[in-house]
C-alpha cells in the first residue's frame, strides 16, 4: 500500500485525468442532490414543522389540502377518538402577494392554523402573518403590509420564521379565520364555512403507532359516511409525499443520481483497467519479487479511494461556490448528511469499479518479468 | 554437523507448453545442482530453455515432471501461495531489462523487498543503506531510477536481489545491456557479493565472456543441459 501511497504523490499526473472526471461527476451529484434536498424540503416545510403525528384529510379529497374538507361534525368525532391527544385545524390558499415597492408579485402560500408549528409563534391576530425568511429574497420585510391575491386582502408581516414553505411558495402563518378571509376572497369557487378547516393535524398518544392511530382515525369516521365526513388520515411522512409531484421528483432525482453512480462504477472500472493494462510488466516484477495479488490489489483499492476523495473534495467545493452564489429562487439546498452519504456511495462506487481489475491482476504471470510464462 | 542443503536441485526437470500436436518441450529432463556459494552461469542461444530453467529455479513457474528443491524445500508441487512466500524469502532475481519501479528511489527500491515481507524499520534501512554502500549508489540511494545510468540501474537491481538475504539468486542476462567494459564490472561486482555472503548463484548470459566470473559453466540447447 505504501507503493501505492508513493505512486500517488510521485506521479500525481497519472491520475488528474481520472480525478477531474469524477470531480465533475462528484459536483454533479451534489448539485442533483442539492436541488433534491432544496425542492423537497422547500415543499415540504409546512408540513414537516408539524409537531402532529397524523394528517386528517376529507376521504374524497385525495390527500390533497386544497380539495380537502373537514367539518365540526368530523372534527369532534376524530377528538373523541381514543389515544387522540390534541387536534388542531390547518388550511392553505396560495396566492400571489403584492410586495410594497416591489413589481413582481410574491409566490406565498397563506397557512391558518391553530397548534404551533415548531419554531412558529402561536397564531398571531387577525391580519397578521409570520413570514417565512423564503419571502425575504422578494422583497419583504418586517412591518410590510402585503396584499394577497387578487383581492388583495391586506396582511402585515410580524415577523419571519424559517424552513416552513409549502410547494416552494413563501408560508404567511396567519390564524384561521385571515386564511378563510383569503381564501373566500380569492377563491369563491371553492369557499370554506367558518368552523371548517382543510386539514386536521393530530398529536396522539405516544404509546401509539402512527399508522395504527390513522387507522383508528378512519375506522372512526367511516359511519359519517364517504364523502361526508368520513376521512384519509395520513402519517407526517405519508403526508410529505401526498403533496403534487413530491413523489414523482423524488424518484426522477433519485434515478438520475442512480445512474450519475453507474457512471463513476464505469468510469472508475475503465481507468484502472487501462492503468493495470499499462501495469503488467511492473506487477509481473512485484509478483516475481514476492507480491501476493492481494499486496497489488489493496494498492489498487488505495488508489481508487484516494482518487474518488480527491474528486469529491474538488466537486463539493465547486459545489459549495455554486450554492453560495446561486440566486435565491433556486431550490438548491446543501445538507451536510447528504453530501456525507454521497461521498460515501461514491468511494463505494469507486471501489466497485476497481474491482474490475481484480481478476485481471491475479492472472498476471510472474514469470513475465522474465520473459518466460505460458 | 550437518551440512546446508543445496540451495538449488533439479532433477529429471520436464516443461512442456501447450499439449497435443502443439506441445513444445522447453526443458527435457533436466538435472542441475548448484552447491552453496557457487556461481554457475547457464549459457545457450535464444529459445534453448535457459528462461524456463531459471523460471522454474526461481518459483515463477511449475514443471511439468520432476523434482525441484530450493534451499532444501520441495517446490514441486507447492502451491502459488507457498511459491510467493518462496520468492520473498529463499530467492533473488536480476532480471534482463532491470525492472526497477519507476517512481521509487534507489534506496526504496531495495526496501520494497522488505516491505512486501511486512518488515520496516531500522534493520530495515540499515540493510538497504549497507548494499547501497557495498555497490557504490550510497551517494546515488536518494536519486530515481530514470535519475540513474545503465550501470547504476543494474547495480540497484543486485541489491534488491540481495535484500531479502536469499540462498540462491537468479541472473537473467545482468550484463546484455551493457558495454563490455561495465559488463565485466557488474560480473566482478556480482561474484563479489555472492561469494562475499555465501549466495548461490545461477546467471544466463550469451556472451561468453563473462562465463569467467562463473565456478562452471553450463550449456543448453534445445531443452537439454550438457552437464
Amino acid at each position: 500500500m505504501r507503493l501505492a501511497w508513493r505512486e500517488l504523490r510521485r506521479r500525481p499526473g497519472r491520475f488528474t485525468m481520472a480525478t477531474a472526471t469524477l470531480a465533475v461527476l462528484a459536483a454533479l451529484l451534489l448539485f442533483l442532490a442539492g436541488l433534491l434536498d432544496g425542492l423537497f424540503l422547500g415543499s415540504t416545510g409546512a408540513i414537516r414543522a408539524q409537531r402532529a403525528d397524523v394528517f386528517v384529510y376529507s376521504d374524497t379529497s385525495r390527500d390533497s389540502f386544497l380539495r380537502s374538507r373537514i367539518t365540526p361534525a368530523t372534527r369532534e368525532m376524530v377528538e373523541g377518538v381514543e389515544g387522540v391527544e390534541s387536534v388542531g385545524g390547518l388550511g392553505i390558499a396560495l396566492v400571489g402577494a403584492a410586495v410594497p415597492g416591489e413589481e413582481e408579485l410574491a409566490d406565498a402560500a397563506v397557512i391558518g392554523y391553530e397548534l404551533a408549528p415548531r419554531g412558529v409563534p402561536a397564531p398571531p391576530a387577525p391580519g397578521e402573518a409570520w413570514a417565512d425568511d423564503r419571502l425575504e429574497a422578494f422583497g419583504v420585510d418586517v412591518g410590510d403590509v402585503l396584499e394577497l391575491g387578487a383581492a388583495r386582502i391586506p396582511v402585515q408581516v410580524i415577523g419571519f420564521v424559517s424552513d416552513t414553505n409549502y410547494l416552494l411558495q413563501g408560508a404567511l402563518w396567519v390564524e384561521p379565520g385571515t386564511w378563510r378571509d383569503v381564501q373566500n376572497a380569492n377563491r369563491p369557487d371553492a369557499r370554506v364555512a367558518d368552523d371548517v378547516v382543510q386539514v386536521l393535524v393530530v398529536v396522539g398518544d405516544s404509546q401509539l403507532n402512527d399508522s395504527d392511530l390513522a387507522t383508528r382515525i378512519d375506522t372512526a369516521t367511516a359511519e359519517l359516511g364517504t364523502g361526508t365526513g368520513a376521512t384519509s388520515s395520513l402519517t407526517k411522512s405519508e403526508a410529505e409525499f401526498s403533496l403534487p409531484g413530491t413523489r414523482e421528483q423524488n424518484s426522477t432525482f433519485n434515478q438520475i443520481l442512480g445512474v450519475t453512480f453507474a457512471v463513476v462504477v464505469l468510469i472508475v472500472a475503465l481507468y484502472f483497467a487501462l492503468l493495470t493494462l499499462e501495469r503488467i510488466p511492473l506487477y509481473g516484477m512485484l509478483k516475481a519479487v514476492g507480491a501476493s495479488t492481494r499486496q497489488l490489489f489493496a494498492g489498487v483499492i488505495v488508489q481508487a479511494v484516494v482518487v474518488a476523495s480527491a474528486a469529491f473534495a474538488l466537486g463539493a467545493g465547486v459545489t459549495l461556490l455554486g450554492a453560495a452564489t446561486a440566486p435565491a429562487q433556486l431550490p438548491l439546498t446543501v445538507e451536510p448528511g447528504r453530501v456525507l452519504s454521497t461521498y460515501i456511495v461514491l468511494v463505494v462506487c469507486a471501489v466497485l469499479g476497481s474491482l474490475a481489475s481484480l481478476r485481471r491482476v491475479a492472472r498476471i504471470d510472474p514469470a513475465q518479468a522474465i520473459g518466460g510464462g505460458s | 554437523m550437518t551440512s546446508p542443503p543445496a540451495p538449488l536441485v533439479m532433477q529429471e526437470v520436464t516443461k512442456v507448453y501447450g499439449d497435443g500436436a502443439t506441445a513444445v518441450t522447453a526443458l527435457a529432463r533436466a538435472n542441475l545442482t548448484v552447491a552453496p556459494t557457487e556461481m554457475v552461469a547457464l549459457v545457450g542461444p535464444s529459445g534453448s530453455g535457459k528462461t524456463t530453467l531459471l523460471s522454474i529455479a526461481g518459483g515463477l513457474l511449475h514443471a511439468t515432471s520432476g523434482h525441484v528443491s530450493v534451499g532444501g524445500r520441495d517446490i514441486s508441487d507447492a502451491s502459488a501461495k507457498e511459491l510467493t512466500e518462496l520468492r520473498r524469502s529463499t530467492v533473488g532475481f536480476v532480471f534482463q531489462s532491470v525492472n526497477l519501479v519507476p517512481f521509487l528511489t534507489a534506496r526504496e527500491n531495495l526496501l520494497l523487498v522488505d516491505e512486501l515481507r511486512g518488515r520496516r524499520g531500522k534493520a530495515s534501512r540499515a540493510r538497504a543503506d549497507q548494499l547501497l554502500g557495498e555497490l557504490g549508489l550510497d551517494h546515488r540511494a536518494g536519486n530515481l531510477p530514470s535519475q540513474l545510468s545503465g550501470g547504476e540501474r543494474q547495480r540497484v537491481a543486485i541489491g534488491r536481489a540481495l535484500m531479502n538475504e536469499p540462498s540462491l539468486v537468479l541472473f537473467d542476462e545482468p550484463t546484455s545491456a551493457l558495454d563490455t567494459h561495465l559488463g565485466e564490472q557488474v560480473m566482478g561486482l556480482i561474484r563479489d557479493e555472492v561469494k562475499g555472503r555465501g549466495t548461490a548463484a545461477v546467471i544466463i548470459t550469451h556472451d561468453e565472456r563473462m562465463t569467467q566470473f562463473a565456478d562452471r559453466t553450463v550449456h543448453i540447447v534445445d531443452g537439454t543441459l550438457d552437464a
